[in-house]
């Protein structure tokens, strides 16, 4: 009976958590109840697998998590270096957090880790302070006196405390530098460490420097990445590799609510791997305004393929590339067309017929190209109209709460609808840009078939946003259902193109260089390398 | 421009009157200091002896702890001086990140000096002169000489 009060008392504190935390979603201790729930109930039903196919494991820091793992890992080092902590973040930083190497390497040549990192050359074994000198003189504002504060870092370049505040200023606000600032004497190597830093600059500067160094930071962390959305503080940590890429699709969702692909920071592009997107939008940019007028206006050179906009009346054509001469109308060579005539009738000539079916072969492609990107822009299109829709909703449904004394809790479910078709429709997108560069072989029609199921279930759901408000209310229950089947489709999608993805390494590796030449990923092949 | 930079530029001036590089003289206007104007003889042992090439010497307001600007007024062919009508450099001491606050604007003449006789092909802002010095230097003699009668007499 135990797990029953458990299961029971968890399930009152899920209800109570859900009602009163309309207002404030991010705190921390009510999504740690959440996944505590979550946790329990697959324990409970033992059907869920933890993880599927197309997801990727990862963790989301907050900036003082980020903070702390720097700190422990230099305090770390520090001790088996023997080096003061500030020192030791230099030389961290300097071999980019790569602690193994830096050990190796400083065990082995110790003077010459610590010069190239710009810690070389101390000849005062004190910590730095700000001192007066007796016949100073600041070499960067020519000031004298014996009343001037002064300040050296070990290298002993001494200058008055404000040059030397001015020099770090200019470094941190306006170069955005902060990992490699170097003393400010002629020619010297220095690397200023915190210590120095934290002796002469206000709070304001401190943070700033404290930030870009977080920043280099998670860019020198293979394995860290910042969340692209815009003002997120977050950053991700996942152990996908760069080569890992062609074989797995790493989305990752952060804290902040942004799904997006944790190899190319892009937008959640998922069933398309990194590879595949990148070129698909090159594509795009190069092919899609243009694309449909070249299709209406133009044709190609039958000799060079240049593409040839008709701009006279003339149909005796000269390309301004190969100068070759055709007929517009049956782009065959014009000398067979004779000199005596001039409007083209001659359907039957050969080279004019080889010439439109090399026409015909490279329209073809053009349409073939067009089919898979109307389709892709379609919902791109759609998922913004959809979320229009919904943004209007979310007002009426504000009226339907006060008009029907119906709870927020009830009325949650357009939200969730929402969600669904607004992912839905960014995996479908995907799929037209996976599906351009498929090669067909036994899988493309599951494939397909897939897409097709999930194309349906989301169309059907999106129908249905439409209706007008008061009805909305009486298609909760369908509503829910055909949101959970939108979201099942999407998973079945997903695991079939991720599952294919990987099952790559299983190839034997006398099928190897079959593989690569067909550009073989996986079980897909495509019609590109993905590399 | 603080107090402390227009002192140390006054200062700098001073030791450049003390001690100018030979072949060089700098009009200082104490009405609008942050701009030198200098006039520099091409070196006897350079390909541009015989030439007198105008400079502008610009001092950014945050001086001493930004490099001055250096642009050349007259034209010259060289592959560390931009071959247009700002006639720029940027290499050695007048990067930011090699400029440090104690260097002084002697050093950067010094340089400029140095680079006419010895141009710094590694670190050329014009790629293609660089490359005719350093695989057809009759060529590069022919036209630097040239420019030298066309513009710099």
């Amino acid at each position: 009976m135990d797990s029953d009060d458990d299961f029971n008392s968890s399930q009152a504190s899920q209800d109570e958590f859900m009602e009163d935390s309309g207002a404030d979603f991010d705190d921390d201790s009510d999504l740690d109840m959440d996944d505590q729930d979550v946790g329990f109930e697959s324990q409970d039903k033992d059907i869920k697998p933890t993880k599927q196919a197309y997801e990727t494991e990862f963790k989301v820091f907050d900036p003082p998590q980020i903070q702390d793992s720097q700190d422990k890992q230099i305090a770390e080092v520090s001790n088996i270096l023997v080096q003061p902590p500030e020192a030791t973040a230099i030389l961290l930083r300097h071999l980019r957090w790569n602690k193994e190497r830096l050990i190796d390497q400083y065990m082995e040549k110790p003077e010459e880790v610590l010069e190239n990192a710009g810690l070389g050359e101390s000849s005062e074994a004190n910590p730095p302070k700000i001192t007066k000198v007796k016949g100073f003189m600041c070499d960067i504002c020519c000031e004298d006196g014996s009343d001037l504060d002064t300040f050296a870092m070990k290298c002993n370049h001494r200058f008055c405390v404000d040059c030397y505040r001015q020099y770090l200023y200019t470094k941190i606000k306006d170069e955005g530098e902060a990992a490699r600032i170097r003393c400010p004497g002629d020619k010297c190597n220095r690397v200023v460490d915190s210590k120095s830093l934290d002796l002469l600059v206000g709070d304001d500067l401190r943070d700033r420097y404290h930030e870009l160094l977080t920043r280099t930071y998670v860019d020198d962390k293979e394995n860290l990445r910042w969340c692209p959305a815009p003002n997120c503080v977050y950053a991700v940590e996942c152990s996908v590799k760069d080569r890992e890429l062609p074989r797995v699709v790493p989305t990752v969702h952060c804290d902040c609510g942004h799904y997006f692909c944790f190899g190319c920071s892009l937008n959640d592009h998922q069933p398309a791997p990194c590879g595949l997107v990148k070129k698909w939008l090159k594509k795009c940019e190069d092919d899609s305004e243009t694309a449909n007028w070249i299709s209406a206006n133009t044709k190609e050179c039958p000799k060079c393929q240049s593409t040839i906009e008709k701009n006279g009346g003339c149909n005796h054509m000269t390309c301004r590339k190969c100068r070759n001469e055709f007929c517009w109308m049956c782009m065959g060579v014009w000398s067979e067309h004779g000199t005596s005539w001039y409007n083209c009738n001659r359907f039957e000539e050969k080279s004019g017929s080889e010439a439109r079916d090399a026409q015909a072969k490279s329209r073809q492609s053009l349409e073939r190209y067009l089919h898979y990107y109307n389709r892709y822009a379609n919902h791109e299109q759609s998922a913004k109209l959809d979320k229009d829709i919904y943004l209007k909703t979310e007002k009426k449904m504000q009226q339907l709460q006060n008009s029907t004394g119906m709870s927020w809790i009830e009325v949650q479910y357009l939200d969730t609808a929402s969600q669904a078709l607004q992912q839905c429709r960014q995996t479908l997108k995907w799929t037209y840009a996976f599906a351009y560069y498929l090669a067909r072989n036994n899988l493309t029609e599951i494939f397909e078939d897939n897409q097709k199921d999930l194309e349906m279930a989301v169309e059907n759901l999106s129908e249905m946003f439409e209706k007008p408000i008061d009805q909305l209310q009486g298609l909760k229950v369908d509503m829910m259902d055909k949101t959970a089947y939108c979201n099942k489709r999407r998973i079945i999608l997903l695991n079939d193109t991720a599952e294919n993805l990987k099952q790559g390494n299983i190839f034997p590796s006398s099928l190897l260089f079959y593989w690569i030449i067909n550009n073989a990923t996986g079980n897909w092949e495509f019609i590109v390398s993905l590399t | 421009m603080s107090a402390g930079a227009k002192k140390r530029i006054m200062r700098e001036y001073g030791e450049c009157l003390a001690d100018t590089p030979p072949g060089m003289k700098i009009n200082f206007d104490e009405q609008n200091m942050t701009k030198w104007e200098v006039l520099l003889d091409g070196p006897d042992q350079s390909y541009y002896a015989g030439g007198h090439f105008k400079l502008e010497i610009n001092f950014p307001n945050e001086y001493p702890f930004k490099p001055p600007v250096v642009a050349f007024k007259t034209k010259i062919y060289h592959p560390n001086v931009s071959n247009d009508d700002k006639g720029s450099m940027c290499l050695g001491l007048l990067r930011p990140d090699e400029w440090k606050p104690p260097n002084k604007v002697v050093a950067v003449l010094r340089l400029i000096q140095t680079l006419l006789i010895e141009p710094n092909i590694d670190d050329a802002i014009e790629p293609s002169i660089a490359n005719e010095y350093k695989e057809n230097r009759k060529e590069f003699e022919k036209s630097a000489k040239d420019w030298v009668k066309r513009y710099a007499k």
